[in-house]
Formats: C-alpha cells, structure tokens, sequence
C-alpha cells in the first residue's frame, strides 16, 4: 500500500465516516452507491434526484412500456444491495462550491461532501421552439412520465404519429407504432436512419427495415415548424421539402443533452458536451486541472479511453454507465496507487421491427465496413468497421452470439480488414466498402458516442504569454 | 502415428474420474500430438473459440487426413440423413436452428417447457411410485429404474412419438450415441454398419411418422416441424428428419447423465442432498454447480479451423480438427475458486457445461427444468438413500459421460 491515506489514516477517516454525496440518482449513481456500500463505506451516503421517483431502467420505456406490454412505474431498477442512503429526490442540484465542497439544491438546502459523484445523465432535447413544443400532442421520451404519457397516447390509436429523428430512440418508438397498428411518419435530417452511429451502409439497411414495416420514412428532410389547432393540441408538421404531414402525436427525437448547466461557473470543466474527467473518473476543472474529490460516471461524462487513441469518448450507453460508476467508487474509496482505469469497450444494443441490434466498439471512428459474416440483404449479419489498418467497432444484426469474438478482436487491436476467413462468409464480404458516415461537424441526431477529443473551435481559453 | 493424448482421454480407465487428467492438460491450454487433434483444456481458450467465426462445426472443413479417428466413421456421411444443425454452420444451421426452436421456445413458443411442468412432475412421481411398488428398496438402479425412462419419455411425447414405439428408441438412440465416442480400437467398418443401420431405422420410422402428421398436424413438436410455414419457409423432408433424430438422440443421452451425475454427486454430498429435501427450491443452484462440476458433455470433438486461429501462443492450422473440452474449463482453477470442490452456494458460475455461442444447447431449459424436478422429488422422497458402489459402472462413451447403472438403497419411500 503507498500513498498519504495510508499514513495519516484520511482514507480510514472517509471510509468509516465520511460524507459522500451522489448527485444523479439512475443507473449510474444507484450502482455507484451500492459498490461504495460493498467496499465498505459506512459513512453518510446521500442520493440527489430531480425526479420524484427511485432509481428506474429507461431502455423499457422506448421497448415494452411504448407496446403496453410494461408498465412505465414498474420499471424499477433491481437493487442490488441495501445502500441506507439519504434520499432528496424530487429536487434538483442547482450549483456546486468546489471551494466549501458544497451542493445547492433547488429547494434552498445545502449538502456538504467530502467526495461528489456527478451522475447527473443526459435529458431528451427539446423542440427547439417552446410554444410549438408545448403543443398537446408534443412529446420527448427520456423519463418514465414521458414514456406513461406517450404509451397513453398511442392507446388512444391515433390516425398518424410523426417521429421526429430516426435514432435509436426514433426507430424504437416507430417500430413500436407499427406493432401497434398505427400509421407512422419518420423524418430524419441525413439520408438515413442510424446513419449518425453506424454509417450509411448499416442506414440503407435500417431504411428498409421501416419501409418493408410500413414506416412512411422521409430522408434528408427536416421538420421546419409544427402547427396546433385553436384548441393547442398539434395536428400537422411542416417540412423543409414543402410537404406537410398531418399527425395527432408528435414524438421529437433528436437526441440528448447533458445535465450540466447546474455546474455553469463552479469552474468545474463542464459544457454541453459532459464534464471532461480522467480514466480513473476524477473530474477535471475549466484549467484542465485534475479534482480529487470531484467524479463523474454515466451519460454525463466524458473520457479518454486507451483503447480508441484516446479520445475523449461520451456514451450514452447503458452497461458504460454500470461499468463506469464501479470504477468511480472504487477509485473514490481507493489510494492513488489502486486506482484503476474505465476502459470499458463501448457496446449497445437496440431492439427494433423484430431485429435484434448490437454493436461493440466506436463505430463512428471507422472509415471502412467489411461485411463478415451473412449478409444484409437477409438483416442477418456481422460487420467491421475499420480505422487505420486496425479493427474499431463490429455491429452484428440478429446475429449477436459472434459478438463477443469481435469484441476480443478490438481489444487486442486486430487488423483490418480482417486477414482470416469465417464461418457464413457470403461474396459481398469480399472488399471493404466506405462506412459513409455523415460530416461529423454537422450533428446527427442522436449518436450513443460523441468524440470530442480535440476540435480546435472548441478552444475556450485564452493563452496570455507570462509578464 | 503418435495418439498417446487422445488414447488417454478415451481410456475407460478415467472414466470414473478424469479431472485429474483434465489438470495435466490444463497445463498446456492447448495441446498436440503428432497428427491428433488439437486438445483444447483451459476455460478461457475454450471459451473464446466457442464464439470465433473462424471456428466450424461442419466436417466438410476437416483437412481429411487418414489417421484422423474420426475422419472416416463420421457418422452422417454416407447415409441417408443429411447432417443436423450441430454440425452445420450459418447460415444453414441458424435456420434450422431458428426454424426448430418456433414451437420449442420464446419468443414463439414462450410457454411449451414451462407448460410442461405438471406433466414432468406427474411423472417423476410415477416412475418413483414404481420403484415404491416394487418393494425392492434394497438395490435400486436408479438409471433403468428412474434417470434413463424419465427424460426419453419426455422427448417422446415432446416430439409426438406413439408410447407404444418408445422402446424401440432406446436401441436406436444408444447406438448412434455411442457411435459419437471416439474409438480407437472398435472396428471402424464395424462401428460405421452398426450406427447407419440405426439411422436409416430411425430414418425411416420418422418418415413415416412425419409424412402421417403432415395429413393429421396435433400440437407436438413433430407435427410442427413437419408442417412449419414461418418467415424461413417449409423444411424439407430430409431436414425434418434429422432435425428430429438430432433433438431424440441429444433428449436421450445427456438429460440421463445429468440425474445420474447429479444424484450420485449428491449422495457424496449427504448434507446438501439433506438441504434439496427441505427446500426444493435449491434445486435450482444445485443443477447449475452440476452442469458446471460434473457436464454430461464432457467435450466437443467437432470444430475444425477455417483459417490460422492462434491461441494461447499455438497457432491452429487451417483445417486442423479441435477438441474443446468443456469439462476441463469448468474445473480451470484460472477461471473458477477453488474449482474441484462441489459448491452449490457459488455466485460465479458461468460454466460451459451447455456450451456457449451458437451451437449452445439447445434443449438446456427442458433439460434444466427436467433434472431440477427429479432432483429434488427424489430428494423429497427417498428415506436415507445411500450410494452401494462408488464408484458406479461408467458407460464406455468418454464424449456423453454418465454411469451406466446407479445402484442405490434407501429405507422407504416417503409419499
């Protein structure tokens, strides 16, 4: 054992009676708290929350709770242990004194901390024009309440609903349409679905998987303005190529934005793109100096990962955000030297018109996509995406058993294309092909990886040579 | 010709207890001698090759070579039946496997095993009923009295088959399942006759009874089967056939070993079979710690490489057969604590005792729910059973591992 805890007993002191606050309280902070609980934290745990309910797993929501085959609050998150936490949920963190180690809270309470886990997440971005989103009929889908109220929505068997932005979510919730019978429209900005987080050649194939499902799916369009009826509730959707479409519900997908504005001038280094932290989690100030007692873990940060030439990689996905708060508390309750590094392979999974749909790696950074194995014709398939010679990401369409080998393959920095031959190898895995992802300056609607490693616009400080 | 590695393995003389020779290879994950397959014994190597693309489950990939002990009395070439989905790769095997598994499972077939659980209890209460009436409680083989009838009878009405022809299964699916046992002395030409003639029985009885179903469909799996119509199309004739030799066979031979394995562990372990009797539901992790302690599958003898696979530092030719044996990973100390003891309070339990990857077994939710129900009834009922040999007589097969007879005694049998 090395480091100062261990001589002047600090680490001793924290563990057994320290204050640790978690401000989040979703996935994210509730696994953070149980691994703290497990390492032996027994000091003063408090759990912050803006929502009014205890911890709950969102992917249902897009998935079951959407069908009505779930029930929205019955999506509780499984506890793993008993974390005997102070709950203040219902009320928002609204600023940070890093100086008095302070949490404000939107109620007027303070709550002070030796240790601050920052596991604030990511909300749904709205429609851009407040009145036109406040329309009856308007919905987002991020919280259990939105995932009730648009469930209920579609119940009513509306004539037609509009799905702003084929995403994941997007694609979710019109697939979960068409199960249910209704007439959907999908307007998405680039020319595909998904094309944002898989590139176009995985996009062709989503488009049809919503064409041959009956999606009225327009590409390469956007929405320009929607329009209500005297009584507020909205009933049409105006289109950039001039066309209208008449809808009862509206469902704006347009990705996420991360909770971070709280924090605006605590002098924390945090932005609309997260709050940048290290691989060991510990968040880093606007002067890129490194805290001590400050982490982040989930959907809100953002860190640099070995395994990509570490860029600096936000993710929205839900195993990141397990994995990433078990390292958080670990290194929380840990000397400098037993620290450990998040190197989490990025890996996400959809569910959409039947298919099964996985992915391992950072698939935006490809270049190159290889079709390894079966073929996309059938939607039944494996593919490699390349980046300077080497393997980066695989996607893998009901065909998700090989993962694991593709996974192993971006571990240990394989080349691509890929030098062997494959069991279901069809002629179209012959050559390579472009992975045709969009311009990565123009925003795609909701990609599960953000790189924001370096963008020279992004430079926010100014260099003042010294007197 | 240089074998002494696989002689080892298929020596009945480690039979009773090959782990010892399972930790000797663990040693060397891979091992090789001379023109044998490469005998894969570590959890992770093994594990890792289960889920590699560039692994084949279809033996048309093997690099014939004449020594090969298995190259020339593969047991489906040459007869009448085309190979079943565990021997084919993707995209054929994942469409019949896609294909059989609409009236077996979810997201089709969500209830069928769980459905069946009334009628599996019923009778494993009958056939311990039997050995009550028999009043013979002074020898029982727990093998031909209660582990071998159990699972075939339910396979057999699984599949639809008339009870009145269920013997005649017995003598069929115990030759092909001993033909699937690497023997290095049998004679081959012998063996080979031996087990197409069971095929092309079993092959003709199932015609016909397919080619009935087709005209008069009942809800088993046969008729299913014979008549499906999903998104993949109809099976042909020949693919129904093997399919359903293929789900008889496996339902046959390993389900078997898994209750014997299981009540013979137990009856080493009298304290845990005494917690199964008051709390039924530990049945449950009992099965799982089985399947990882004491695999009715000891290893898969089947995958040939497509291309170059290196592992742990040895590279696989292309074409080269691999043995992966399972139950050596399941006892690698690299991946299990303390892996030779018999623990069924073990949290970390990720074994390889129903494979993994696509080929994983396919009927392990029957096998599960079957072996956890016989295991705790017999539990339940039996008054002070105890083991009359240990070791039992092991059945010769070195692949699909199980003691041929279990002879048991008990004081009573409760109601």
């Amino acid at each position: 054992m090395t480091g100062a805890g261990t001589h002047d007993g600090s680490l001793e002191r924290l563990k057994s009676e320290g204050r640790i606050v978690v401000v989040g309280a979703s996935l994210a902070g509730l696994r953070a708290a149980e691994t703290m609980r497990d390492k032996g934290f027994t000091g003063s745990l408090t759990m912050i929350g803006d929502e009014p309910y205890e911890p709950y797993d969102r992917p249902p929501l897009s998935k079951q709770v959407l069908l009505g085959n779930a029930v929205a609050d019955h999506t509780a998150l499984p506890r793993r242990r008993a974390i005997d936490a102070d709950w203040r949920l219902g009320v928002p963190a609204t600023g940070l004194d890093m100086a008095a180690r302070r949490v404000r809270l939107g109620n007027g309470d303070e709550v002070e901390y030796d240790r601050l886990l920052i596991a604030t997440g990511v909300r749904a971005r709205p429609w851009p024009n407040p009145e036109e989103g406040a329309l009856k009929g308007v919905f987002v889908l991020r919280t259990r309440d939105d995932g009730e109220g648009l469930q209920r929505a579609l119940a009513a068997g509306p004539r037609r609903v509009l799905v702003i932005g084929a995403g994941f979510t997007g694609s979710e919730i019109a697939s979960a349409c068409r199960e249910r019978g209704l007439d959907v429209t999908v307007a998405e900005r680039g020319d595909a679905p998904l094309v944002g987080a898989l590139g176009g050649v995985i996009g062709a194939v989503a488009a049809e998987m919503h064409r041959e499902n009956g999606v009225d799916l327009r590409t390469g369009v956007m929405v320009t303005s929607l329009e209500g009826d005297p009584s507020g509730r909205v009933r049409a959707a105006h289109l950039s190529d001039g066309s209208t479409v008449e809808a009862e519900v509206v469902v704006v997908s347009l990705g996420a934005q991360r909770n971070t504005e709280w924090l605006a001038g605590s002098g924390l280094g945090a932005g609309p793109r997260g709050i940048a932290c290290d691989a060991g989690c510990r968040a880093f100030d606007v002067r890129g100096i490194v805290t001590d007692d400050i982490y982040v873990a989930g959907d809100v940060a953002r860190s640099p990962h070995a395994l990509f030439g570490y860029q600096f990689l936000s993710l929205e996905h839900w195993g990141n955000a397990v994995a990433q708060a078990d390292t958080a508390a670990h290194n929380m309750l840990s000397n400098s030297a037993d620290r450990r590094p998040h190197l989490w392979v990025p890996a996400f999974w959809s569910s959409q018109f039947g298919v099964n749909i996985k992915s391992v790696g950072v698939p935006p950074m490809g270049t190159e996509i290889l079709i390894t194995q079966g073929s996309l014709a059938e939607r039944r398939f494996a593919a490699v995406y390349g980046y300077q010679g080497r393997l980066i990401a695989a996607v893998t369409f009901d065909n998700c058993r090989w993962l694991p080998f593709y996974e192993q393959q971006i571990e240990s920095t394989a080349p691509f294309p890929p030098p062997f031959s494959t069991v279901d190898r069809r002629a179209e895995g012959a050559k390579p092909l472009p992975a045709d992802f969009p311009d990565p300056s123009v925003p795609t609607h909701g990609p599960t990886i953000t790189l924001s490693g370096y963008s020279p616009a992004d430079r926010k400080m100014t260099f003042t040579p010294g007197r | 010709m240089s074998q002494a590695l696989l002689r080892e393995i298929i020596d009945y003389a480690n039979r009773a207890n090959p782990y010892p020779l399972y930790e000797e290879l663990r040693k060397t994950p891979v091992s090789h001698d001379g023109d044998g397959p490469y005998v894969v014994s570590t959890y992770y190597e093994i594990h890792s090759l289960l889920h590699d693309p560039r692994i084949s489950s279809d033996a048309k990939n093997l690099k014939a070579t004449g020594d090969d002990l298995l190259g020339d009395q593969s047991d489906e070439e040459g007869t009448t039946l085309p190979p079943s989905f565990l021997k084919l790769d993707p995209p054929d095997h994942d469409r019949l496997r896609r294909m059989t598994n609409r009236p077996f499972g979810p997201p089709h077939a969500p209830h069928r095993v769980h459905d069946m659980r009334e009628e599996l209890g019923g009778l494993v209460s009958g056939l311990i009923d039997g050995i009550r009436e028999t009043g013979q409680l002074d020898r029982i083989d727990l093998v031909d009295q209660f582990a071998y009838p159990f699972p075939v009878t339910v396979i057999c009405r699984l599949l639809g088959i008339p009870r009145e022809d269920e013997p005649r299964f017995h003598v069929w699916a115990e030759t092909l399942a001993a033909s699937l046992d690497p023997d290095p002395d049998a004679d081959p030409t012998q063996r080979g006759q031996g087990s197409m003639d069971a095929r092309m029985e079993l092959g003709m009885y199932l015609a016909g009874l397919i080619e009935e179903r087709r005209k008069n469909p009942g809800d088993d799996m046969l008729s299913q089967l014979a008549t499906a119509d999903g998104p993949d199309g109809a099976m042909t004739t020949m693919e129904a056939l093997s399919t359903s030799a293929l789900l008889l066979i496996a339902g046959h031979e390993t389900t078997v070993n898994l209750i014997t394995n299981g009540m013979l562990t137990l009856l080493r372990f009298p304290e845990v079979l005494e917690r199964l009797r008051h709390d039924p539901d530990l049945a449950v992790p009992i099965v799982e710690e089985l399947l990882r302690y004491e695999p009715p599958v000891q290893l898969l003898p089947q995958r040939t490489t497509l291309s170059d696979v290196e592992v742990a530092g040895v590279t696989i030719p292309k074409g080269a057969s691999v043995w992966l044996m399972l139950a050596s990973g399941n006892r690698d100390p690299k991946r299990f604590e303390d892996p030779d003891r018999f623990d069924p309070d073990r949290k970390d339990i990720q074994h390889l005792g129903l494979g993994s990857g696509i080929h994983s077994c396919f009927g392990a939710p029957l096998a599960r729910q079957e072996a956890q129900l016989a295991l705790s009834e017999l539990a339940r009922r039996l008054e002070n059973p105890r083991l009359l040999e240990d070791p039992p007589q092991y059945r010769q097969n070195s692949v699909l591992r199980g003691p041929r007879h279990l002879q048991i005694a008990c004081d009573g049998i409760r109601p």
